[in-house]
């Protein structure tokens, strides 16, 4: 750990950390705009078997089989190991689909095939889907914003907010940059980013509150840079240890949480990144002052020793 | 005195982690495989004799059992494993017979002592067990509509009553009813009529060029009661063929407006389950036969509720189920137990015309079930498992015809008011209130589930143990003190998760990870600011209530803006989403109440009281 009573000229970097910011949002919005976001079944509604064979499967040999029994739009991938292969389908709904693909797989096939899983969504539930975590999204952020606002200050809500749409929209631009697939657990993976993110912006915020009031000299600017360079180890403690741990998910969690784990580290490392820049940052562009912060009349200190 | 908590701190926090500990308790004892037996309706009783015949058959084929319990009306048979479970099965479902439902669960083995103070493990959910998952939804346009068709024979017979002029009633596409007059009176008279009579309509006067019309329509009010009624019949006719499955613990749901969550764990057959969700149970009215009529057209059939006495009635059908638009049951004016039911307007028309020839014949009602049987088969030396539909027909009602029916009548001459609830259950389930059909379906493997257990206690476990080494490394004895609140923080986690009895997923499991690389944070905070006094020229005791002091405002806004996150999280998330939302917010509460408490508690006792020169930390 390095020792904290220097200070980091945070703040110098400012116009870097911008154009870094900048660029990642551009190729973000651009990827989704180009190439869009590769949504799940979740989203999109179809149908998706998984089978388990003894033996490596071959991946050839699976789509003549499907193409023969009538399966023309199968998709056919492994699904972590390459003894378990994921099959996409259209979106009809069919009791016996599993059965039938089982079937199909099983001709001229010596070991035995096994069902592990066969998930169908409408078309209809996805659409339901899309809208509902959209609107989520939008109204976490807007209870956010309020609650910050009651909180601390308006300004920093719009910082707070800054910075969580920042995040949201890097982690989904990631998603859609190397097509990995958006699911059900990847949009909860958001959200919670979102949670992590607010987390982290709340504690810097918290303490360039308190130096706002407490330093006597200083411009903005280096009450900024005091107040990151005093939060930094914790942040940096505490991303690590999220990662460590996330990273025991992306590693040892299996295919059905990877995409989850994914967006959680790439969501993680954003977010300490935009917790120290990007509200810092849209504070010092609003121009953020003393006056904004002047303690309420009513400020008693309330210790931890009244609290049961 | 610096760094003491008061001695009935100190007892709280004891008291709230032993409690935590029992409720936590239950998820250390495994489940028993067990076989559940439950009568298919009440008159089939699980009693002790038939336990016995039960143990009995078991025994013959050398079966070994752990113990058998009865619990209203429900026999449970725990064994040592799966495949004990699978033979056990068929055994008893040879025994029983088709008034019993057999089904494969898993017993909780929670000892008695915390079960008595309302202790429980945390369910699995069908990503963890294997199991079927489906999604209905009930075509509510159609629901509606059926409705309308019922209003217009109504309205049609109320005008004729009253010698009113109409020139047509007509259901319109959009949901609507266009009436049309020949004049305007009769027309103002009819719309009188109507408001006195309906309060479910909203009526337009409307006149143009072809005439003079009632425009109506059905309220926002009455649109929703229609669509709850389709649901809840629908939900009792799904919930009836559930039962059939032998599933052990069930789930068949509303959700939202318009649908129906079925959940069935530890299903293996999942195309068997689906084939008895989607069949038709139906009802026929038939006429009795006279005692001279010709066998050829005749048939014989038992009583649904007295199995031997039999009645022999016509083949030909007056209406199915599917005519029924209502039946309730209430009472006469007398205090009898009577069943009314409303049919819609063909229904009604068939039901004068035979009724009119018929008045002090009895008519009879029949249910029909298109059921399944199991079968075990040696093919090759192997016992395999066969499922044969085949359809039964019973009587469920035998009533004099009073006079000559409409579309609105009522059967009487019933044995009391459980048997008139049960009889217009049966008229309301037989039948599907509205088509229904699948927008969802998932089918996890059992062999799946298992292995998503695994790798989500193994990242548990790995993620965990990183982070207890870190910290040790980092903040060295504050970090051990750290370590212990995060393991106490696990604990708590689990334990509220079982009372709440939420049910674990899997990404309620990605959620507890996360929680632990979070629950960090707090007290990372806390040690951070410790140190930072200690950098500013504090003495140690006062630096570490400094540290915690300071943290405190900190902790609490970062986790309250967070839980924010989680409940949204929960409020619009369905399935999965839900379970992680869950763990988060629980999460977020315990590693708070450890971070605040359990910690300072820890440090107090470590250090609280002595002269100190340095600080671990």
């Amino acid at each position: 750990m390095s020792e904290q009573s220097k200070t980091y000229n945070f703040m110098g970097f400012r116009k870097l950390a911008t154009w870094f910011s900048a660029i990642l949002l551009i190729i973000s919005i651009g990827s989704m705009a180009v190439q869009g976001i590769k949504l799940g079944l979740d989203f999109t509604g179809g149908s998706l078997v998984e089978v388990g064979y003894e033996q490596d499967a071959d991946l050839g040999k699976i789509r003549t089989q499907l193409q023969a029994a009538g399966f023309n739009d199968a998709v056919v991938q492994t699904f972590g190991a390459p003894t378990d292969i994921l099959i996409r389908l259209g979106a009809d709904h069919d009791p016996q689909l599993g059965d039938k693909v089982l079937a199909a797989l099983q001709v001229d096939e010596a070991q035995s095939i096994e069902l592990r899983r066969n998930e169908f969504v409408g078309a209809q539930v996805g659409e339901e889907l899309r809208e509902q975590g959209g609107l989520g999204l939008l109204l976490a952020l807007f209870m956010i914003m309020v609650y910050v606002a009651f909180r601390f200050q308006f300004k920093f809500s719009v910082g707070a907010v800054a910075a969580l749409a920042h995040d949201v929209i890097i982690v989904v631009g990631f998603f859609s940059l190397f097509q990995i697939e958006f699911d059900l657990t990847v949009l909860a993976a958001v959200l919670a980013v979102i949670g992590y993110s607010l987390n982290d912006t709340i504690v810097v915020a918290d303490r360039i509150r308190e130096n706002f009031r407490k330093m006597r000299k200083g411009s903005a600017i280096e009450i900024m840079d005091t107040s990151l360079s005093q939060t930094l180890s914790r942040t940096l403690m505490t991303s690590f240890t999220t990662l460590l741990v996330l990273a025991a998910l992306a590693l040892f969690g299996g295919e059905m949480i990877h995409g989850f784990a994914i967006a959680l580290l790439v969501g993680v490392t954003i977010g300490t990144y935009s917790s120290i820049y990007v509200s810092a940052n849209a504070l010092i562009m609003m121009g953020i002052c003393k006056e904004d912060l002047i303690p309420p009349p009513k400020e008693d200190e309330e210790g931890v020793d009244e609290l049961p | 005195m610096l760094n003491r908590y008061p001695l009935w701190k100190n007892l709280l926090i004891i008291f709230v982690l032993l409690i935590g500990a029992l409720y936590a308790a239950p998820n250390l004892y495994p489940e028993d495989h067990a076989v559940q037996i439950s009568g298919t309706r009440d008159i089939y009783q699980v009693d002790q004799p038939l336990l016995d015949s039960v143990t009995a058959a078991l025994d013959r084929e050398g079966i070994a059992y752990k113990s058998t319990e009865l619990d209203n009306n429900n026999g449970l048979i725990r064994v040592s494993d799966g495949e004990a479970q699978l033979k056990a099965k068929k055994v008893i479902s040879s025994v029983l017979g088709d008034n019993y439902v057999v089904a494969l669960n898993l017993a909780p083995t929670t000892p008695d002592w915390l079960t008595s103070v309302g202790a429980g493990p945390m369910k699995l959910g069908l990503d963890l067990r294997g199991g079927v998952h489906f999604l209905m939804e009930v075509d509510m346009i159609q629901a509606v509509s059926q409705r309308l068709d019922v209003y217009v024979s109504e309205i049609k017979t109320k005008f004729r009553q009253e010698k009113l002029r109409y020139r047509s009633v007509d259901h319109r596409d959009d949901g609507s009813l266009a009436v049309k007059f020949a004049d305007s009176e009769s027309r103002d008279k009819a719309a009188v009529l109507l408001r006195k009579d309906y309060v479910e309509f909203l009526i337009d006067s409307i006149d143009d060029d072809s005439g003079n019309y009632l425009t109506i329509t059905l309220t926002e009010q009455t649109i929703r009661s229609i669509e709850d009624y389709a649901i809840k019949q629908n939900l009792t006719t799904l919930r009836n063929r559930v039962n059939e499955l032998g599933v052990a613990e069930p789930l068949v749901q509303r959700q939202g407006r318009n649908r129906i969550v079925v959940q069935l764990p530890g299903v293996q057959d999942a195309v068997a389950a689906k084939r008895i969700i989607g069949k038709t149970a139906n009802l026929e009215f038939r006429l009795e036969a006279k005692t001279d009529a010709n066998r050829a057209l005749t048939e014989t059939y038992e009583f649904r509720s007295e199995p031997g006495r039999s009645a022999t009635i016509e083949k030909d059908i007056i209406i199915t189920g599917a005519s029924v638009a209502n039946a309730q049951a209430s009472f006469d004016e007398n205090g009898q137990p009577q069943v009314n039911i409303t049919l819609d307007s063909k229904g009604g028309q068939l039901m004068s015309r035979t009724t009119s020839n018929a008045v002090k014949r009895r008519m009879a009602v029949l249910f029909v079930e298109h059921k399944s049987r199991t079968l075990f088969e040696t093919v090759d030396g192997v016992q395999v498992e066969k499922r044969v539909p085949y359809v039964e027909k019973k009587i469920i009602s035998l009533a004099t015809i009073q006079s000559v029916l409409g579309s609105q009548f009522r059967i009487t001459g019933l044995d009391g008011a459980g048997e008139s609830s049960e009889l217009a259950l049966l008229l309301r389930a037989g039948a599907l209130a509205a088509p229904i059909y699948f927008v969802e379906e998932r089918t996890v493997g059992p062999s799946l589930g298992a292995e998503n257990i695994e790798l989500g206690v193994t990242s548990v476990q790995i993620g965990f143990a990183l982070v207890l080494m870190f910290m040790a490394v980092v903040y060295r004895v504050f970090g051990l003190l750290a370590n212990i609140a995060l393991c106490v923080n696990l604990v708590l986690l689990v334990a509220v998760m079982s009372l709440l009895s939420a049910t674990l997923t899997l990404p309620g499991i990605a959620g507890i990870v996360l929680t632990v690389g979070m629950a960090v944070d707090a007290n990372v905070l806390i040690f951070a600011r410790i140190k930072e006094e200690l950098k500013n020229g504090l003495p140690p005791q006062s630096a570490i209530n400094s540290g915690f002091e300071r943290a405190f405002t900190t902790i609490l806004d970062a986790n309250i803006t967070t839980l924010l996150a989680a409940v949204i999280l929960f409020a619009m998330g369905t399935g999965p989403v839900k379970g992680f939302a869950i763990t988060l917010s629980v999460g977020i509460l315990t590693s708070m109440f450890t971070a605040i408490l359990v910690t300072r508690a820890l440090v107090n006792l470590t250090y609280g009281g002595r002269q100190l020169k340095t600080l671990s930390i």
